[in-house]
């Protein structure tokens, strides 16, 4: 009897290390350990090879701080939040409310606006580097048909960035409508059915119904955009990569070029720090606040 | 055929928005069959005259076809090993009560809020250091890492839902708990392993930074680095990129209509239950 027990104990602990250890060794070697890393690298200026001895302090941070291209990065990913926040959601949900209904033809568009958000990155930019492009894209065909000499949308400064985020609201306004789709799915029929009794029309039924009970997921969906804005990297790489003279970098492509690419890596670590405690506390503030009940 | 005007509107709406979507996959593709030339002054149009030459070109280049069987390899080793170890890990913390189970549960939690570029250069020189660089490897562990933490969230509250009866009953007949779970736990769990596997997949096809980074030779490049150097062989000629391009697209749109429903609910269900 007693041996069985102890069978069965050595048999629970024996699965569960074997279980376990490969993911958390993996995780760990991967993913927490380079986080501690980069906070230390940080404050040593440093080529990568032997050990790093050159104690700079703060010296990284202060740069970066001081630094204009970086400033201007910080603020392109503001830009792109806002826009990702009050022009691209409030599209989604508008498109939302108008599918979700048993439309004629309500699936074919749900895929259709769907469908950019599953492409890769890379080739969505690579679409749109052709469509703006003056002399072959469709932007010069328009142009010219006006017969207006064609705009280089992606090459001036003027208009660079604003060209970067149209293509951020082509490729992720769908995967927001369809979070507020499967949102909507989960009404019940019966408070629209009273509500429709109580002679609601379609837009009292959304803003006084729809809107306030889809609140949370709203909430969700404001969340993984802010994330995601705060760390985009593959759609400006093709597009400008940073250029016209780093006008439209973002923090994730100034890292690369300036960090990465000169082989800075205590340099590249401090601006990497900068984005961790940028979106950390974005996330913790936001769970903290808005999403406390959710 | 429209009930009223206001369901015109909408439809006249919809169908806009469809076009802008549309319009820059069809000039693409289309885009590909012309010649420089026609691409130039007719950008819209269907081609005046159809080259095929720039499908064709890469159709037998042997190049096209090794970055995409590395990518197929980074993908799928990557999903594999995500949902075994994702789902070991979160059968322990679904099933079993231990010493310091939410600290650990917590630990991989957290892992959520990293920011992969923060780890972007630290993980180089460990990738470097461990000898890897340049090996499938590069790309799959730091995949693996960063899919596990979202995984095992996915996994561990799919297995909670089960029923505890199943569980007891198995116990009582004297199977262990890793016989359990080969031959309950993951028999019984193909949806969540269904978003799990999306979500893996999609990500590592796509993935662009990580291949960028650890990757030095020709020979391990995945489609997107490959791309991206043929945009930079042929800056301007559009015609080749757009073929490219399109070979490219028309698998991932023909995949997505195939497996539409598993990968809509993989993605927004995924970040829904997040």
């Amino acid at each position: 009897m007693n041996k069985n027990k102890y069978d069965a104990i050595l048999s629970k602990y024996s699965t569960l290390i074997i279980f376990i250890i490969p993911a958390l060794t993996i995780f760990t070697l991967f993913v927490v350990l380079p986080i501690v890393e980069a906070a230390y690298y940080s404050f040593y200026r440093w080529d990568g090879y032997g050990e790093p001895n050159k104690y700079v302090g703060l010296k990284n941070y202060q740069y970066l701080f001081k630094n204009k291209t970086f400033i201007l990065s910080l603020q392109n990913n503001f830009y792109i939040i806002a826009v990702s926040l009050f022009i691209q959601l409030p599209f989604a949900l508008l498109v939302a409310l108008l599918i979700s209904d048993k439309i004629r033809g309500a699936s074919f568009f749900r895929t259709v606006f769907f469908l950019p958000y599953i492409l890769a990155e890379i080739v969505t930019a690579l679409i749109w580097a052709y469509i703006y492009d003056g002399n072959y894209g469709m932007v010069a065909a328009i142009w010219n048909f006006f017969g207006a000499q064609p705009p280089y949308l992606i090459s001036e400064k003027d208009t660079a960035m604003m060209a970067i985020l149209i293509v951020i609201f082509w490729k992720y306004f769908g995967i927001h409508m369809m979070i507020y789709i499967a949102g909507l799915q989960n009404i019940s029929k019966e408070v629209l059915e009273a509500a429709k009794v109580d002679g609601a029309g379609p837009i009292t039924t959304a803003i006084r119904i729809k809107i306030p009970i889809l609140l949370p997921t709203i909430r969700l969906s404001v969340f993984l955009s802010l994330l995601g804005s705060l760390q985009l990297f593959d759609l400006i790489m093709p597009l400008t990569g940073g250029g016209p003279s780093n006008q439209t970098h973002s923090m994730v492509t100034y890292l690369y070029y300036f960090g990465v690419m000169r082989m800075k890596f205590g340099f590249g670590s401090a601006i990497g720090v900068v984005i961790f405690l940028i979106c950390f506390t974005v996330a913790i503030t936001y769970q903290r606040t808005l999403m406390r009940k959710d | 055929m429209f009930k009223n005007l206001k369901s015109f509107y909408m439809y006249l709406f919809l169908f806009f928005i469809a076009g802008i979507i549309f319009i820059p996959l069809y000039v693409s593709i289309v885009g590909g069959f012309k010649g420089i030339g026609d691409l130039r002054t007719n950008s819209l149009g269907l081609p005046t005259v159809w080259y095929i030459e720039n499908y064709t070109g890469l159709l037998v280049d042997n190049k096209f076809w090794l970055f995409t069987w590395n990518s197929v390899l980074y993908a799928f080793g990557t999903t594999f090993l995500v949902i075994l170890l994702g789902s070991m890990t979160a059968f322990v913390f679904a099933h079993m009560k231990f010493f310091g189970d939410k600290f650990l549960f917590n630990y991989f939690i957290l892992g959520l809020t990293f920011p992969f570029a923060t780890a972007i250069l630290p993980l180089f020189l460990r990738v470097r250091d461990l000898g890897l660089l340049g090996s499938v490897w590069a790309v799959i562990l730091p995949q693996i890492a960063f899919g596990l933490a979202f995984a095992i969230i996915l996994f561990r509250g799919f297995f909670r839902q089960m029923p505890s009866e199943l569980f007891d009953a198995a116990f009582v007949d004297g199977c262990s708990y890793s016989q359990f779970y080969f031959r309950f736990t993951l028999p019984l769990s193909t949806p969540i392993i269904a978003t799990v596997a999306v979500i893996n997949l999609v990500g590592s096809w796509n993935n662009y930074l990580l291949p960028l980074i650890m990757i030095n030779s020709e020979s391990y490049y995945s489609w997107p680095l490959g791309i991206m150097v043929f945009r930079g062989e042929y800056i301007t000629d559009w015609p080749k990129i757009l073929a490219f391009v399109s070979l490219t697209l028309i698998p991932a749109v023909v995949f997505f209509l195939a497996l539409q429903r598993f990968i809509i609910a993989g993605l927004t269900g995924g970040a829904v239950k997040e």
